[in-house]
């Protein structure tokens, strides 16, 4: 006969064992915080600091003193200075979709309102409304931190951490290597 | 009077010597096991029977034997589920891209054989539109994601009618109240009953010794979960429950760079788990066996 019953959980010896001291929380939870990606506020240049490191331009450098700003192009490819050579793989899109033609700094909402490029969640919520509920609810994009937001907070993925909204498929990569005990396919050699 | 060597006495002396160093032979393999068990570690009870303070020393125990042998401070916890708390997890199959960076994290997290790169979690290459796990490639090793496929992470399934439970003959492997299945791993006598009740393929055995390099190390560690495993144990995911019992999401779904992973307490209307499973349709692998899987997988429609 064996000493331990394991259907009956009062088989523990001590009771106070069994769950967690968990103090009674006042009922307040921690933040949900979206990352800022830099990408938002700036762009990287080509020329670096003395140690190095890329500079980073905020878009105002430029634009705030290009005013009126000259007209937007339709084609990347026309694209020159800090911005040329851009991939641009967006759908049919132009420059103007999404960027506001008055302030280069500044997005613009199909309903004609300038939002500030901080706020891109909500322009790419006009076309991926799927996406973005899912997001909305944590079923899309990732985080880090807190499931039980009385116990810490969270911190997700604003959508361009994963996609640059001038090529938005995500990436394709090599994986992590496979197991090493894993029978190999002759599918994979092919 | 003097006995005379006689033939008889001959043969009683060598019969005497063989039998004695026969002896010494069987019973070498419990030298070999002193280097393994220790006296405190042979005489442990089961973890359900332990007290609070039985609990403790012997977490102290196992403190000082990971830094005796491994060359390491770490912190072994014995963290306990919380009450109103059911763990659940989903999986977003339209989403994930098989990179195994999961794989990988739990590696890490839980303080795997570094040789073997263990770990809880396989991916499995399926073909788009076939549904049957056992024709799902694990070895693959090329770009992702291919065309014409899609990648399925298989780990612990914690089912709520777990087979692997029922088969132990030792009972050293139980279902929590959270909801996770876990091994007292100096309970467990290394039958692997249990890896072959399973339908999921998620328990591992240990058949060396783990070997970790002390800086790789992971120092958070739980008696039921990441701590360093004996040799000859099974062992398996445990929905990271040393962090997860905290608030803290599981080592996985942080390493996922699609965010293909939802986590948390099936028992909050308001959490991103009931969401999933109250909108997406979600299904669980090899329904028919009846294990009633806590880990759901869906697609994007």
């Amino acid at each position: 006969m064996l000493p331990v019953a394991c259907e009956d959980p009062a088989a523990y010896a001590d009771r106070s064992r069994r769950f967690a001291d968990v103090p009674a929380g006042d009922g307040s939870r921690h933040a949900i915080t979206v990352h800022r990606p830099a990408s938002l506020s700036g762009i990287v240049g080509t020329e670096q600091t003395p140690q190095g490191q890329p500079v980073e331009v905020s878009c105002g450098t430029c634009h705030e003193v290009l005013r009126p700003p000259p007209e937007l192009p339709t084609s990347a490819r026309t694209l020159g200075g800090p911005h040329s050579g851009l991939r641009f793989e967006h759908g049919s899109n132009e420059c103007r979709s999404c960027h506001d033609p008055e302030r280069y700094d500044r997005l613009r909402l199909a309903s004609g309102d300038s939002i500030p490029m901080t706020d891109a969640l909500r322009l790419c919520a006009q076309c991926h409304g799927t996406q973005h509920r899912d997001w909305l609810h944590g079923a899309h994009g990732g985080m880090n931190g807190h499931w039980d937001l009385t116990r810490g907070p969270r911190l997700r993925n604003h959508c361009v951490d994963c996609h640059d909204p001038h090529a938005p498929a995500f990436p394709r990569f090599r994986p992590m290597p496979p197991p090493p005990d894993a029978p190999r396919r002759s599918a994979d050699h092919g | 009077m003097d006995e005379k060597p006689t033939r008889r006495v001959a043969l009683k002396v060598l019969g005497a010597t063989l039998g004695a160093v026969a002896f010494e032979r069987a019973l070498s393999p419990l030298r070999e096991l002193d280097n393994i068990t220790s006296v405190g570690d042979f005489l442990q009870k089961h973890y359900r029977e332990l007290s609070r303070d039985e609990m403790n020393a012997v977490l102290r125990r196992l403190e000082d034997e990971t830094q005796q042998r491994y060359g390491r401070e770490v912190t072994i916890r014995d963290v306990r589920p919380t009450e109103g708390v059911q763990f659940a997890y989903a999986l977003n199959l339209s989403v994930c891209i098989g990179c195994r960076r999961c794989v990988d994290a739990c590696h890490v997290e839980n303080n795997h054989d570094r040789p073997t790169h263990q770990s809880y979690i396989r991916v499995l290459e399926m073909t788009s539109g076939s549904m049957d796990m056992e024709q799902g490639n694990v070895g693959y090793d090329h770009t992702v994601p291919a065309e014409g496929k899609f990648y399925m992470p298989v780990q612990c399934q914690q089912c709520e009618n777990p087979p692997c439970t029922k088969v132990c003959p030792v009972e050293a492997t139980w279902q929590e109240p959270d909801g996770i299945v876990v091994v007292d791993y100096n309970w467990c006598i290394g039958c692997r009953y249990c890896e072959a009740a399973c339908p999921y393929h998620a328990r591992r055995f240990n058949w060396h010794k783990p070997e970790i390099p002390a800086a790789e190390i992971n120092p958070d560690q739980s008696y039921l979960s990441n701590r360093i495993r004996p040799q000859g144990v099974v062992e398996k995911c445990t929905f990271c429950l040393h962090r997860t019992r905290e608030g803290r999401l599981p080592a996985c779904l942080e390493a996922c760079p699609t965010g293909a992973r939802v986590f948390g307490n099936v028992l909050d209307p308001n959490s991103d788990i009931r969401w999933v499973l109250e909108n997406k349709r979600v299904f669980v692998l090899k329904e028919e066996l009846g294990t009633r899987p806590r880990f759901f997988y869906f697609f994007d429609v």
